[in-house]
């Protein structure tokens, strides 16, 4: 269950990500909620959440669009292991950041990160996703947030 | 050149930095982006049992310290540096935007708070006001 104005909390994380760390704001389109576990993309930087709220929230994105990301944050490593940290820290930093509404008892997890479109995510039996649609220069990514 | 007895004067004073933080991009980010001349890094950690093993060894002055990290975090570092050297300069560079982790992370002994994401200049004027 999320409330209208904690997805915003997500919402507005996610835009300040791209409008400072990449320097170019990203377009957010209008979050939707759905059963089941959304398609991911090649890369999933996943964040555990305890305490007051259980779930996940993720972060999931092309290879390309990361590779501009990088690019965009002066990064000239655009390995495997930078993909992998990168999409982990975004999920990080977009979480870590909705602790400004949700308090310290919304409790994150350090990130782990999932490559491939089929990684298995672990999510609570009958929770509902919302989606978080990004949309940044070409490419499109989502966040995904859990909650009970 | 300003001089006495054929030494420099108001020769600025090197710090040794410490870089902590689980992410490779955020450590390299850091390095990058501050400014300061008389900021020499001694090493980087990936978390806070690497952090006290190399500050150990180091004696940093100056150490940025990200919290959620794994097998030792920030939080707990903190306090550990601290009682090593009570002197050491700490910027915690965190996502975590609740004021109360900031406060603890104050009352356990850093000396500055800056949220991720930020901007290069975020950051230097971070550090120049650990600095003064």
């Amino acid at each position: 269950m999320l409330y209208e104005q904690e997805l915003k909390t997500f919402v507005e994380g996610t835009t300040n990500f791209f409008e400072v760390a990449a320097q170019q704001p990203a377009s957010i389109g209008s979050p939707y909620l759905m059963e089941g576990t959304p398609a991911v993309h090649e890369y999933t930087g996943v964040i555990n959440i305890s305490g007051k709220r259980e779930g996940v929230v993720y972060f999931t994105a092309p290879k390309a669009m990361l590779t501009v990301l990088l690019m965009k944050m002066q990064e000239n490593d655009f390995s495997h292991e930078t993909m992998r940290d990168l999409v982990g820290e975004v999920a990080n930093t977009i979480s870590g950041n909705a602790r400004k509404d949700f308090g310290r008892d919304f409790v994150i997890s350090v990130p782990s990160v999932l490559s491939g479109e089929k990684p298995d995510i672990p999510q609570k039996p009958g929770l509902r996703s919302f989606i978080i649609p990004i949309n940044w220069r070409s490419h499109s990514a989502k966040l995904v947030v859990s909650l009970t | 050149m300003n001089s006495t007895n054929g030494k420099p004067m108001n020769r600025k004073r090197s710090f040794k930095l410490m870089i902590v933080d689980d992410s490779n991009i955020m450590r390299r980010r850091i390095e990058r982006s501050q400014q300061f001349e008389e900021l020499q890094l001694v090493g980087t950690a990936g978390n806070g049992v690497e952090a006290l093993e190399l500050f150990k060894r180091t004696d940093p002055d100056v150490v940025t310290m990200d919290l959620t990290m794994p097998r030792m975090d920030g939080i707990e570092c903190i306090g550990r540096l601290v009682a090593l050297k009570p002197a050491v300069r700490i910027l915690v560079i965190s996502a975590l935007a609740d004021k109360a982790t900031a406060v603890e992370a104050m009352e356990k002994g850093a000396n500055g708070f800056l949220n991720k994401p930020f901007t290069d200049r975020q950051l230097n004027e971070a550090i120049a006001d650990l600095m003064r």
